[in-house]
C-alpha cells in the first residue's frame, strides 16, 4: 500500500477521493488550504457504502479541489506518472491495491484519469448520487462518481450509493435505482460526434475506432452524427465551473479553519495572504476568471450567457439521443501527456476540456471505458453499462 | 423656495421561525451563550449543503399578502459574495433575481406607500472586538437566522409618514405572527434625498445604514434634510451619491468608508438551491392560515354581542384577543369574557405595570366558570387572579388553600350568624326597632367574619330568619 494519502483500513476494498468526505479523517481537496482540516462528518456516498459492508481502504489524492482536468496540482504530491498523481485512485484501481473507488467529477479529470490508466469510471445522471459531504466546486455539475476496473463492479457500487437524500436540495427524489448489464446491445444504435472525433490525435481515433468495431460486432449499429456546439459547450462549462468555484473557495478564507498566513496586520492582509499561500496557481486562475465572469458589467455577457448556452446544449444532445442510445467520443485528445506548466495550465486544462464538457454541463451520464467515453440519456446507465459489459465480454 | 423629502425604506425583519433559514439550528431565540447555536452547515464548513426552511417561505409569503403584494409563485434563492468574518462561507443567500413578494402597498390613512418588493434572506453573524487584547471575536449565532428585506417605493415625505409606516409594519407583523419585531431585530436602511416641492426630478441621495431606532431614524431623517436643504441653497457641501451612518453620540451622520460601500456583489443563482414553486393550493394553504385582521375581528365580536368600543379595544392588541378568543372557545360568555379581560385582566396590568396580557386562557376561563357557577365569589374570582398575575399559581388548588369556596358549610355560616347577633346587640336592638340599615349593618360583619367567602343570599337568608326569631 503506501500509496493513500490517509490509510483508513489495511484490508479496505473502497478508496475514496479527498475531495470526499471521510468523518475524523483529514480531507485536503489536494490542497493546502485544507492540510489539517478534519471533517465533522462523512458523505451520504460514503456512509452508504459502509452501511451496505463495504470497508474504506483510504483517501486517494487528488488535483487540488477537482479543478485541475488532468489532475497534476496536488499539493501533496508532486505529478509522477503519465496523466496521473502519485497515489490518485484511478492509479490505485488499476494497479489492483484497491477494488474501486468513488471520486467527484467536476470538470472530467476523473473520467480522464481512468481513460490514461486503463480504468473505467461513471458519471451518472446529476441529481442521483448525494453531494453531501463533498468539498463542493461547481455545484450544478459536479457529480459524485465511482472508478472500477469492470461494468459490473461499477454496477454494484453505484447501485449502493445512488438515491434520494433530503441533505442535498438537488438530490432528485426516487429513493434507489437498480441498474442492469444485461440490457439488448444490438439493437442499439450508438452514434459517434465528428466535431470530437476530429479534435483527437491519431492514436485516439484508432482508439475509437476499435471501440466501434467491438460494438458492431455485438450487434449494434455506429453512424457518425454533427454536433455544432461542442466548442460552445466547452467555453460555457468553464464560465459556469469557474464562477461556482471562485464562490465556493471563497469561504477558505483562513478565518475559521484551515490554513492561515502566520502573519498578518489586519483582516484584509489575513485574507489575501491566507490565499496567496495556500492556494495553487490553478486555482487562483480559477478564482480570478471566475470573479470576472461574474462582475458587474460583464455577468450578461458571460454567466447568463453561459446559462442559455447550457440549455441550447442540453436541447441540442438530447435530439440526438432521441435517434440513438449512446454517444461514442474520446475522453482526452491524445493518449499521452507530458507534466504543464503553471504558465499554460489554465489554458491547457481548457483546450482538453472539450472532450469532457457534455456530460458536466448537461448532467448526463457518461461512462469513460478502456480510453474511450459513451454518454447516453438522462438516467440510461444501463445502457452505457450494457455496452461495456459487451466489450469487455468479446475482450475476455 | 420649499423642499420636500423623498424617502425610501429598506426594512430587515428576523422571522420568527423554529429553525434557521437552510439548517436545522434554533432560529432567532435560541442561542444565549456566543456560537451555542451553531452547526457545520452556518458555520461555512465544506461538505454542507443549504436545505431551505418551509416555514420560512411561508411567513415571507403572509407578509407579502399583509403588505398586499403580488406572491411571485418561481421564486429562486441567488448568492451575494463579499468577505467579511462574520460571513462564514463568505457569501449570502438572497433573493436577487426572483423575489418573492411584488408590487404591494401599505395604507397610512392619508397616503398610500409602495412596497417595491419583499425577499427572503440569511443574516450574517456577529463580530466581538475586545480592546483589552486588541482581538476580534465571531458569533456566529445568528449566521443564517431568517429575514425578510421590505423595499419600499421612495414614497415618503416625511419623517413622521416613516415612523408611521415602521409602527404600523411592525403591529401587522406581530399580528400575523410573521416576526416578534423585538427590540433592535427590525432594521432599516433609509434612502434620502431632497428636492424642491413640486418638482419630478430626484435630488442626490444619501442612504443612511443599519438603524433599529424609531428616534434615531427620526433625527438622522431631519439632520439629513437640513444638510441637503444647506447644500442646495448655501453651497456648505458638494452633495454626492453615498452611505452614511447616523453616530447617536455627536447626533450627526457620517460618510461611511468608501470601501465598504464599492462592493461588486457578483449575484448568481444559487445552483445548490432549486427554484421554489407555490402552486395554488400551498399558496391557498398559507392563505387561510392568515390571522383576521384586527378590523374583521372587531366586526366579529361585535356579532357575538360585544359594544363596539370594547370589541375595538379587544381586536386591537394580539395578545388581548388571542386570550379572548381562546376563552370563549373553552365555554365562556363572550360578554362576561369580555368584561373579566378588558375591566379586571387590565387592571392587574396596569397594578403590575405590564405592557401586554400574559395569562393562562385555560386559568382565566376556569376562574371565569367558578364565579359564574357561583362556586366563588366574584370577590375571590379577581383574589385568584391577581394571585395568577403575581405567581402563576394553580386556580382550584390556590382556592382550596384560601378557603375560597362560597359553598362553605351552612352551620359554620350559621355559627357565625349567631355569633355576630350576640356580639352586636345594638344593632340587633336598632333592626328589631325598625331600623333596616342595621340589617346592613350586621350583614358586612359576617361577610367580614367569613374573610368573603358563603353565598351573600344564603348569608342574607339565615340573618334574617336569626333576627326573627
Ligand atoms: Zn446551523
Amino acid at each position: 500500500m503506501g500509496y493513500f494519502i490517509n490509510t483508513i483500513n489495511k484490508s479496505g476494498t473502497v478508496a475514496v477521493d479527498d475531495t470526499i468526505l471521510v468523518k475524523d479523517v483529514p480531507a485536503t481537496a489536494g490542497s493546502r488550504m485544507l492540510e489539517n482540516f478534519k471533517p465533522l462528518f462523512s458523505a451520504e456516498a460514503v456512509e452508504r457504502l459502509e452501511k451496505a459492508g463495504y470497508v474504506i481502504a483510504g483517501k486517494a489524492n487528488v488535483g487540488e479541489f477537482g479543478l485541475d482536468l488532468a489532475g497534476e496540482t496536488s499539493y501533496f504530491e508532486p505529478v509522477t506518472e503519465n496523466g496521473c498523481i502519485k497515489g490518485a485512485a484511478a492509479e490505485l484501481v488499476a494497479k489492483g491495491e484497491i477494488k474501486a473507488a468513488i471520486g467527484v467529477d467536476l470538470n472530467g479529470a476523473p473520467r480522464r484519469a481512468a481513460a490514461l490508466s486503463g480504468v473505467d469510471f461513471i458519471k451518472p445522471t446529476y441529481g442521483t448520487v448525494s453531494r453531501y459531504g463533498i468539498i463542493s466546486c461547481a455545484a450544478s455539475g459536479e457529480q459524485v462518481g465511482v472508478y472500477a476496473s469492470s461494468a459490473a463492479d461499477i454496477k454494484d457500487i453505484l447501485g449502493v450509493i445512488a438515491g434520494h437524500d433530503s441533505k442535498d436540495g438537488t438530490s432528485l427524489p426516487q429513493e434507489k435505482y437498480e441498474y442492469s448489464l444485461d440490457e439488448d446491445v444490438s439493437s442499439m444504435k450508438v452514434c459517434i460526434i465528428a466535431e470530437l472525433y476530429e479534435k483527437a490525435d491519431g492514436d485516439t481515433k484508432a482508439k475509437i475506432d476499435a471501440y466501434a468495431e467491438k460494438i458492431k460486432s455485438l450487434g449494434a449499429t455506429v453512424e457518425t452524427v454533427s454536433l455544432d456546439c461542442v466548442e460552445q459547450a466547452q467555453t460555457a462549462w468553464q464560465i459556469l465551473m469557474a464562477a461556482e468555484t471562485c464562490n465556493n473557495v471563497s469561504r477558505f478564507d483562513g478565518v475559521k479553519y484551515g490554513y492561515r498566513t502566520p502573519e498578518y496586520k489586519n483582516i484584509d492582509e489575513l485574507y489575501v495572504k491566507s490565499r496567496t499561500e495556500a492556494f495553487g496557481f490553478l486555482t487562483k486562475a480559477t478564482v480570478i476568471y471566475g470573479s470576472d465572469v461574474l462582475s458587474k458589467g460583464r455577468y450578461e455577457n458571460c454567466y447568463d450567457k453561459a446559462l442559455r448556452i447550457r440549455r441550447v446544449v442540453c436541447d441540442k444532445v438530447k435530439a440526438i439521443l432521441a435517434s440513438y442510445d449512446a454517444i461514442l467520443t474520446p475522453v482526452c485528445g491524445k493518449t499521452e501527456y507530458k507534466p504543464y506548466d503553471a504558465l499554460g495550465a489554465f489554458e491547457k486544462v481548457y483546450e482538453e476540456s472539450v472532450f469532457t464538457a457534455i456530460p458536466s454541463i448537461t448532467g448526463l451520464p457518461a461512462l469513460s471505458a478502456k480510453g474511450v467515453q459513451l454518454i447516453a440519456d438522462s438516467f440510461k446507465e444501463s445502457v452505457l453499462l450494457s455496452i461495456a459489459h459487451g466489450v469487455e465480454r468479446t475482450e475476455a | 423656495m420649499k423642499y420636500e423629502l423623498v424617502i425610501g425604506l429598506e426594512t430587515h425583519v428576523e422571522l420568527s421561525t423554529d429553525s434557521k433559514l437552510f439548517c436545522s439550528c434554533g432560529g432567532h431565540s435560541s442561542p444565549k451563550e456566543p456560537n451555542d447555536c451553531v452547526c457545520p452547515a452556518c458555520s461555512g464548513m465544506p461538505g454542507m449543503l443549504p436545505v431551505t426552511n418551509k416555514h420560512a417561505i411561508e411567513l415571507a409569503v403572509k407578509a407579502g399578502f399583509m403588505l398586499n403584494c403580488k406572491i411571485n409563485q418561481y421564486t429562486t434563492f441567488d448568492k451575494k459574495s463579499y468577505y467579511y468574518p462574520d460571513l462564514p462561507c463568505a457569501y449570502q443567500i438572497t433573493q436577487w433575481f426572483n423575489p418573492i413578494c411584488v408590487d404591494g402597498c401599505v395604507d397610512l390613512g392619508e397616503r398610500k406607500i409602495g412596497i417595491k418588493q419583499i425577499h427572503v434572506e440569511e443574516d450574517a453573524g456577529k463580530l466581538v472586538h475586545d480592546e483589552a487584547t486588541n482581538t476580534s471575536f465571531v458569533d456566529f449565532n445568528r449566521t443564517s437566522v431568517p429575514l425578510i428585506e421590505i423595499v419600499s417605493r421612495p414614497d415618503f415625505r416625511s419623517a413622521d409618514e416613516v415612523i408611521t409606516y415602521l409602527k404600523k409594519l411592525k403591529s401587522s407583523l406581530q399580528f400575523a405572527g410573521i416576526s416578534e419585531c423585538e427590540e433592535g431585530a427590525m432594521r432599516c436602511d433609509v434612502n434620502i434625498s431632497v428636492r424642491p416641492e413640486g418638482s419630478n426630478e430626484l435630488g442626490v441621495r444619501s442612504e443612511i445604514k443599519n438603524m433599529s431606532s424609531l428616534s434615531e431614524i427620526k433625527d438622522a431623517i431631519e439632520f439629513e434634510k437640513v444638510r441637503h436643504v444647506d447644500a442646495i441653497e448655501r453651497h456648505t457641501e458638494m452633495l454626492v451619491q453615498e452611505t452614511r451612518r447616523w453616530d447617536d453620540v455627536k447626533r450627526r451622520t457620517f460618510p461611511m468608508r468608501n470601501k465598504e460601500t464599492a462592493a461588486d456583489y457578483r449575484y448568481f443563482p444559487d445552483p445548490n438551491l432549486m427554484p421554489i414553486v407555490i402552486d395554488d393550493e400551498w399558496l391557498e394553504e398559507i392563505r387561510a392560515s392568515m390571522p383576521a385582521t384586527a378590523e374583521e375581528k372587531a366586526g366579529h365580536y361585535e356579532e357575538m354581542g360585544i359594544a363596539a368600543k370594547e370589541a375595538g379595544v379587544l381586536a386591537s392588541d394580539r395578545k388581548l384577543s388571542d386570550t379572548f378568543d381562546k376563552v370563549v372557545a373553552m365555554g365562556c360568555n363572550a360578554k362576561t369574557a369580555a368584561s373579566w379581560i378588558l375591566t379586571e385582566c387590565m387592571g392587574q396590568m396596569k397594578r403590575l405595570e405590564l405592557t401586554s396580557l400574559e395569562i393562562e386562557p385555560a386559568k382565566l376561563a376556569r376562574i371565569i366558570e367558578l364565579v359564574e357557577g357561583g362556586e366563588i365569589t366574584r370577590a375571590a374570582g379577581k383574589k385568584v387572579l391577581s394571585a395568577v398575575f403575581e405567581n402563576d399559581v394553580d386556580v382550584d388548588a390556590y382556592c382550596e388553600e384560601n378557603s375560597l369556596s362560597a359553598k362553605i358549610d351552612n352551620s359554620f355560616i350559621l355559627e357565625t350568624v349567631c355569633k355576630v347577633i350576640a356580639e352586636n346587640g345594638k344593632a340587633v336592638e336598632d333592626y328589631k326597632n325598625g331600623k333596616v340599615k342595621a340589617m346592613q349593618s350586621l350583614f358586612g360583619c359576617v361577610m367580614k367574619e367569613l374573610r368573603g367567602n358563603g353565598s351573600p343570599d344564603v348569608i342574607r337568608e339565615m340573618l334574617e330568619a336569626e333576627l326573627n326569631k
